[in-house]
């Protein structure tokens, strides 16, 4: 019987935007990571989970899990924001119901790899990744918003 | 006005193709209903009672004479020859096709309009007043912020599924055309010190559980508007309920945590946000403001009307408000013909008012909240004729704000939501009281029909309010009133059981006619029900 | 009887299951007894409907009569515009509506 923490088994991203080796160690649960039970380095929030309370230990996380239960609940954007903005560089991970059409937001909150329940088609995503090149905001991208641009 | 430059043309011609790959996937099975309905909705694109329907953003309600003519050309070539102005200051397209929505939405393009979060669990267009830059009591023209707030909204990657729609409304003036504390965010810009600035208010709304906007800050300044919105925004999307779709809206949240938490929670994160460096310099704003400078007054302008056409007089006294330039008025064009759709505008009529605008009015226009139209900057001198070319198209009615302009939803005539038609009771409210100097005795009274409890039609805010329910397969009625959605903002009380079609028309009767009764010289019908309260209406409707 | 309804993918137009294919108007409509759920499944998923539903409807000698007003006005068109509905050279045919 698996372990109850063990929410899940780290299985090969499909879709992987890092150049790192990908992380093979199952993420624990938010509170069995902060109860300390565990050497874990890889934490899987659900969508009600607070990110902050991550923020202390982002130097020995090397993976966090965001859980989409469905597409419409929009949590997870947050917590990613959250996490790259208090300067966490491991992978973001958004798992279970990831749409094509939502991937671009999400890398721009700071996911970096997918794990989407049902497959994605890798031309449409190719098309959706490519399609704006221009940003009206910063976020945790690199992309340079138009005020910017407009500016300097 | 603002125009785009290659980087807003660029974003918004994405979305076109970004809509057209999205479509074709649907059409041909790659997405599901349920996997397309919120990337539709995010596009304005409804399913309605006979077809799809689509809306698209006039922002702030501003738009000129070509974009006009667009929404005309939209009508003619894909609709049924008509639109619907909405409550949103948008409009509303009934008939339209899903195949021909990617070039419908490639023509809107080419005149710098779209569809782009007109639906959607995401932040709507950006709501303002219709008199901005032409009404003399405001401290700047509120415009300029709700663009830099329409730039920050579009497409923001941690705001685009929230747990239920947003609507920000912004003004700059104390009396409240706009009715902005009836909005999840409400901004009024003032000034203190000399320097502009932004009271926010959070958690007003309509729906199934009206609320008034608290007042959370009383003063953001430009520099630290993105920060605050960001940090008010990512309060609700965290904290905000995903339960139940009734207990959504930002104001449920604040109703559970109190304004004073919620208040504390948004200044926490915003010490957090504001170090991101996510506010746009100020040269941007200065960037935008430029767009929206006063348009080129005529100084000589003569300040004085021929009043001596009687109609035109009623017509001048009723629908043309004063301008803050001497020898220029500010003209509202009635959507509200007795007996006619309120909202609704044909082809034809749209490329008049186009016209009107181009050859009178600096070539803008705007859309109200009321479901008008108005041509903010026009000449004195030229009034009577505009009146002669509305007159010739059925866009004259002297009514604006008589109890004949009515707000209405669409209702159940068009909407897959509602429980009982709203346009059939505003056409025989309309009949009854069609006499114009009856409608003139009555004064301002304010009527506003929802034809569910969605109150799309502003029920809770009306003077008067109606609203359509399902009452074992038939429809029926109920009165509210004291509602308001102005600067001395309320919300509307139920006088009790509902009515029939004919029973609602009679029983406003019966109201108005308690008012002329009750009230004291000066006084609207809606200060007199706040003098003598709810009591003596309530007898005169149930007896 | 129970008949089906939805509308045309594509067009969008309010479309009634005949018993063997969808057409625009009510009078075709065909009683679908208990099989409504799965004909709207399966027409759902070849993409010649969305939004399909079953309602309750009477039958008449002009075909059937939608029970609740909602589906008489999506069979009809909108009362407050009769020019666009399926019957505009009809004066009467709002009054089947209500």
């Amino acid at each position: 019987m698996a372990d109850p923490d063990m929410t899940s088994v780290a299985a090969e991203p499909q879709l992987r935007f890092r150049d790192d080796e990908p992380h093979d160690e199952p993420a624990v649960t938010l509170d069995a990571f902060l109860a300390g039970q565990s050497n874990a380095t890889a934490v899987r929030l659900e969508a009600g989970d607070d990110a902050r309370a991550l923020i202390d230990h982002l130097d020995r996380i090397a993976l966090v899990e965001v859980s989409f239960p469905t597409f419409r609940d929009g949590r997870g954007y947050s917590a990613a924001s959250i996490l790259r903005e208090a300067g966490y560089h491991g992978e973001l991970r958004a798992a279970g119901d990831v749409l094509v059409d939502q991937l671009p937001l999400m890398r721009r909150c700071g996911f970096d790899s997918f794990v989407p329940e049902a497959e994605i088609d890798a031309a449409t995503l190719r098309r959706s990744l490519d399609r704006y090149d221009l940003r009206y905001q910063t976020a945790a991208d690199a992309a340079v918003p138009v005020w910017k641009r407009r500016h300097g | 006005m603002y125009r785009y430059d290659e980087y807003d043309q660029a974003i918004v011609d994405a979305r076109v193709d970004e809509f057209r790959d999205q479509v074709a996937r649907r059409l041909s099975g790659q997405l599901t209903e349920d996997q397309f309905k919120p990337l539709r909705l995010m596009n304005g694109l409804y399913l309605q009672l006979h077809a799809y329907m689509l809306r698209v953003a006039v922002p702030y309600g501003t738009l000129d004479s070509r974009q006009m003519r667009m929404l005309g050309h939209i009508a003619r070539t894909y609709d049924r020859g008509y639109g619907h102005f909405t409550t949103r200051q948008n409009i509303q397209f009934n008939w339209i096709k899903l195949d021909d929505t990617p070039d419908i939405l490639a023509e809107l393009a080419t005149t710098q309009m779209h569809a782009i979060q007109t639906s959607g669990n995401c932040i709507r267009n950006i709501s303002s007043d219709q008199y901005a830059g032409a009404a003399a009591d405001e401290v700047a023209d509120p415009r300029p912020w709700a663009e830099l707030i329409r730039q920050w909204s579009t497409f923001h990657p941690e705001f685009s599924y929230l747990p239920r729609k947003f609507k920000i409304a912004v003004i700059a003036a104390d009396e409240d055309r706009a009715a902005m504390r009836l909005h999840d965010i409400g901004i009024q810009l003032v000034r203190q010190d000399g320097v502009l600035g932004a009271r926010i208010f959070v958690g007003g709304g309509m729906g199934r559980t009206p609320m008034i906007a608290s007042l959370i800050r009383d003063f953001v300044t430009a520099d630290d508007l993105m920060s605050y919105l960001e940090a008010a925004l990512r309060v609700y999307n965290r904290y905000g309920r995903r339960d139940n779709i009734y207990k959504a809206r930002i104001k449920i949240l604040l109703h559970e945590i109190g304004a004073d938490e919620y208040r504390r929670q948004v200044e926490e994160e915003f010490s957090l946000v504001k170090q991101l460096g996510i506010d746009p310099p100020a040269a941007e704003l200065a960037r935008i403001t430029a767009f929206f400078a006063p348009p080129a007054f005529d100084a000589d302008a003569p300040d004085t009307v021929d009043r001596s056409d009687p109609d035109f007089a009623v017509w001048l006294d009723q629908n043309v408000a004063a301008h803050k330039q001497p020898g220029y008025a500010i003209v509202n064009i009635s959507l509200k013909p007795i007996g006619g759709i309120p909202g609704d505008a044909s082809a034809d009529q749209i490329d008049l008012m186009a016209d009107l605008a181009e050859r009178y009015g600096f070539d803008e226009l705007r859309v109200t909240h009321a479901q008008n139209i108005v041509l903010p900057h026009v000449r004195k001198a030229d009034l009577h004729a505009i009146w002669q070319a509305l007159s010739g198209a059925g866009l004259a009615e002297a009514n604006l704000d008589l109890i004949s302009d009515i707000i209405a939803c669409p209702g159940l005539d068009y909407c897959a939501l509602a429980n009982a038609r709203s346009i059939p009771v505003a056409q025989k409210i309309q009949a009854r009281f069609a006499d114009r100097g009856r409608q003139r005795e009555l004064g301002e009274l304010k009527l506003k029909i929802s034809g569910c409890i969605n109150a799309c039609g502003h029920h809770h805010a009306g003077h008067i309010g109606i609203l359509g329910v399902d009452r074992k397969g038939t429809e029926n009625y109920q009165l509210l009133l004291g509602g308001s959605g102005a600067e001395d903002v309320s919300l509307g009380k139920i006088t009790g059981p509902g009515f029939d079609e004919d029973g609602v028309v009679d029983a406003i009767e019966r109201v108005t006619d308690r008012y002329l009764a009750e009230r004291v010289e000066g006084e609207r019908f809606l200060d007199t029900y706040r003098r003598v309260g709810f009591a003596p209406f309530k007898e005169a409707i149930y007896g | 009887m129970k008949i089906l309804t939805g509308n045309d993918l594509g067009s969008g137009d309010v479309i009634w299951w005949t018993g063997s294919t969808w057409s625009r108007h009510v009078e075709d409509a065909a009683d679908v007894a208990t099989d409504g759920e799965a004909i709207a499944r399966a027409e759902e998923g070849v993409r010649r409907v969305v939004g399909a539903y079953v309602i309750d409807a009477a039958p008449t000698a002009e075909g059937p009569r939608p029970a609740h007003i909602k589906d008489r006005i999506r069979a009809l068109g909108p009362t407050v515009r009769p020019d666009l509905t399926l019957k505009p050279a009809d004066p009467n045919a709002g009054s089947w509506v209500i």
